[in-house]
């Protein structure tokens, strides 16, 4: 799924760009870093309600291609600074984190398990 | 043994702002000496976990890093307060952390199982009072 379409599905304000071009294969959804760092797969977007400047760490950590701030969330100028400064994306919705995954996973894209929508 | 690189990083207790540096630090490294980004990934999770967890759980320490032509290692150890129970501390979803540790996005109980989950070698040593002893050994093919 192209970055473009994410950012369609959800409605999404670009915070930092550019999108990446690249097909985005994974995605994953929590506020916990470690449960992040539990399921590390290529070219992913990783999305979250929490806007600290660990979120920007574990992403680059991952190589993570775009972070989503989900609930309408707007982190601090210093951590759009770091994303950008690491070359992440971030884009933010207005969707729960849990409306957000739904309707990526509904128009298929999968998760960390690689299980997709039957 | 033929050293590429040998470090060691002190690690303070508590210093949340600059907590994930070190690991930051140790995956350009890596980046650099042309280590294959599946093992990179593979260290990253793990050093950034162990990180925390000194940064988190105990008194401070260090971490050190010697990477050679076919493996990395790293080697933490930290001044306590030490694990009681190392059964209980592996096991997925348990964490003492506090709430506040929690609103950050850590605690989930998850950083001990992923760092041997990442490890080829992965060997824990904890003495209530003394400290903990992590060493981890990734190979590169
Ligand atoms: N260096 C350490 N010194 C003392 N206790 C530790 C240390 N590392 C881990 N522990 C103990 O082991 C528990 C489990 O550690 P683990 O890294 O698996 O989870 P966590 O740090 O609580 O949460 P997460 O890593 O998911 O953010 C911790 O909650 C803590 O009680
Ligand atoms: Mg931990």
């Amino acid at each position: 799924m192209k970055a473009t379409e994410i950012q369609a599905l959800l409605n999404a304000t670009v915070l930092v760009g550019p999108l990446p071009e690249e097909e985005i294969l994974t995605a994953c959804g929590s506020d916990m870093m470690s449960d992040v760092l539990a399921f590390p797969k290529d070219r992913m977007v990783l999305l979250t309600g929490l806007t600290n400047p660990h979120t920007v760490r574990t992403a680059e950590l991952l190589d993570v291609m775009m972070i989503i701030f989900v609930r309408g969330k707007l982190p601090s100028e210093e951590v759009l600074n770091m994303a950008e400064d690491a070359g992440i994306a971030v884009v933010m919705t207005e969707y729960t984190l849990y409306d957000a995954c739904g309707r990526l996973y509904a128009a298929g894209l999968p998760g960390g398990t690689g299980r997709r929508k039957p | 043994m033929n050293e590429l690189l040998h470090e060691v990083y002190p690690v303070e207790k508590g210093a949340f702002e600059t907590a994930g540096e070190v690991s930051g630090t140790i995956k350009r490294m890596l980046r650099k000496l042309g280590v294959p980004s599946q093992v990179i990934r593979r260290v990253s999770v793990a050093s950034y976990e162990v990180e925390l967890n000194l940064v988190i759980h105990s008194l401070g320490g260090q971490m050190e890093i010697t990477i050679e032509p076919e493996s990395v290692t790293l080697d933490v150890a930290d001044r306590g307060p030490g694990i009681p129970d190392l059964d209980l501390a592996m096991q997925e979803g348990w964490s003492t952390a506090s709430d506040e540790v929690r609103t950050l996005g850590f605690g989930a109980g998850m950083g001990l199982p992923n760092m041997k989950r990442n490890a080829d070698e992965f060997d824990i040593r904890s003495q209530v009072g003394v400290g903990t002893n992590i060493h981890m050994k990734f190979f590169c093919v």
